[in-house]
């Protein structure tokens, strides 16, 4: 198996409704990889994008054949990937083992989403999808409402009383603003910086415990990275970054997971697979970008990731050890809750914000010092699709 | 290889308030609702079982915010319960004040009747729902 190198990363800016179209978004980003490559577009040899609900969204299907034409990686072949909120990754994963197996020498991997030109009502019927149609969507399910029974689990589970979790909760939040607001890319980028506990416990509120605060954005946007062969990324770049492990698995219907939850079993098989692949251990990441669609997302993630026990991420977030300067910098990019969530692109954003940290390229407030090692988490569904990718300075 | 029990047979059982599962030959185990393999073993070796309905909630939540279509339900609450056999379904509590409910719902027992979800433009038809009552 070659060893596989990101040699360039484009992103467009996650927003709020815009109008560029989804060919247009992925062509802004996949140019932006591939012209910090040093390439062309007809260099390209095969695509790989997340896109989750395109038809739905512009009434617009098969995006990657579309998105390949536009950006001018003419008569390649250009491959959909459909894993909810993980669509991205999963792409990044799989144009990793093509050119790992040296099929390919060098592909574009990423995603792209509309989810805020939805609007609300649609988004979260559309989000829906993603729990099971015939067993649990009837009941009314929504995306929120998944999270938020996994609160009211997590506090039974660990005997935390719901208020210091709630606490706890927007601790995560509060941090994650804090990066963001100074992320150019991000949605929420000049906002929220001085969020306290008092306003994320008092606005809105979704599902209980969650408030409008506790959840993540619908956004629009895109991402993109370029992967090359070791040979050819050396050529390329001076500074190329490894992908040294990658992880995947899968789950059924939330209520089918009972024997772990407030767990996510596939998360624990795939960032094992990950980590043993790397032969790396948790305590040896630096940065991790994981999916913090609610803030107690994030508590779940990096309990199952191995950074912190069972029921106790919530201390470490007060502590700051989940910061930059503490044990594992979690989501210096602000993360889905402040860089923003268009479910399609995430996981490549996630690429983008590790390879870029471990370029030392960032703004330097929310740069993570030496960072050698980072880690990316994607969730889709309800524990339905699980990714992880470990990413390593190759200089 | 055809599926021992049938999202449709699960559907109208469940309409006369008859929850079916699935009883591994292997392992034992109960899977509700029905797959082709046992959700623990992965073994397809399984017969139809008609569950008893008693369980307690292991987690609930008050949605406010409703899907495109849905707006009108809301507020309403949202549970998991864990049936005597085992396994967990999510459906609704009725019966009680959606607004009122606490931590203390967890681990209280109900009973399970059902309703209809008409279903929408991107459902295939119609699904019954549980619909749990606290009991006694």
């Amino acid at each position: 198996m070659k060893k596989v190198a990101v040699v360039g990363v484009g992103e467009t800016k996650f927003s709020g409704p815009q109008t560029k179209t989804e060919v247009e978004l992925f062509a802004e980003a996949a140019t932006e990889a591939i012209a910090e490559s040093n390439l062309k577009a007809k260099d390209i040899k095969a695509l790989f994008i997340g896109n989750a609900l395109g038809d739905i969204e512009e009434g617009q299907g098969m995006v990657a054949s579309y998105a390949a034409e536009n950006l001018g990686c003419h008569y390649a072949p250009a491959n959909r990937y459909e894993g909810a909120c993980a669509s991205a990754s999963m792409a990044v994963r799989d144009a990793f083992m093509w050119v790992a197996s040296g099929y390919y020498d060098i592909v574009i991997a990423g995603g792209v989403e509309r989810a805020a030109t939805m609007g609300t009502g649609l988004a979260t019927r559309t989000f829906a999808m993603f729990s099971d149609a015939r067993y649990e969507y009837p009941s009314g399910v929504t995306f929120p409402a998944v999270f938020a029974m996994l609160t009211h689990l997590y506090a039974d589970t660990y005997k935390i009383p719901l208020q210091k979790l709630r606490e706890q909760m927007a601790k995560v939040t509060i941090q994650s603003y804090k990066h963001g607001a100074i992320n150019p890319k991000a949605q929420f980028f000049g906002k929220n910086a001085d969020m306290s506990v008092e306003k994320v416990l008092g606005s809105f509120v979704v599902c209980t415990p969650l408030t409008l605060h506790d959840c993540c954005p619908f956004s629009d946007g895109a991402a993109a990275v370029v992967l090359a062969s070791e040979e050819v990324a050396k050529k390329l770049t001076k500074k190329p970054v490894y992908i040294t492990g990658i992880g995947q698995a899968s789950n059924g219907p939330l209520g089918n997971q009972n024997d772990y939850l407030p767990r996510i079993r596939a998360r624990e098989l795939s960032s094992e697979q990950a980590y043993k692949m790397a032969g790396i251990k948790p305590q040896d990441v630096d940065l991790c970008e994981l999916h913090d669609c609610f803030s107690i997302a994030s508590l779940i993630a990096a309990e199952s990731l191995g950074f912190f026990d069972y029921g106790k991420a919530g201390e470490a977030w007060e502590k700051g050890e989940a910061d930059i300067g503490g044990k594992v910098a979690i989501n210096p990019s602000g993360g889905l809750k402040a860089k923003g969530h268009p479910i399609g692109a995430t996981g490549a954003g996630q690429v983008y914000e590790v390879a870029r940290q471990l370029r030392g390229e960032v703004e330097p407030g929310r740069q993570v010092p030496d960072a050698k090692i980072g880690l990316t988490d994607t969730l889709g569904g309800d524990g339905g699709t699980l990714v992880n990718m470990i990413l390593e300075r190759g200089w | 290889m055809e599926q021992k029990l049938y999202f449709a047979q699960y559907n109208e059982a469940l309409k006369q308030n008859k929850l079916l599962g699935l009883k591994c030959q292997q392992c034992n185990t109960i899977t509700t609702p029905p797959k082709m393999a046992c959700r623990q073993c992965g073994s397809p070796d399984m017969e139809v079982v008609e569950l008893k309905t008693d369980g307690k909630i292991r987690t609930f939540t008050t949605v406010f915010v409703g899907a495109e279509g849905r707006e009108s339900e809301v507020p309403y609450i949202l549970v998991i319960v864990e049936l005597e056999e085992g396994p967990w379904i999510m459906g609704n509590l009725e019966g009680v004040e959606p607004k009122s409910v606490t931590m203390e719902l967890i681990g209280k027992k109900v009973k399970m009747g059902n309703k209809i979800f008409a279903g929408d433009t991107y459902s295939a038809g119609e699904s019954a729902r549980p619909i749990f009552t606290l009991a006694g």
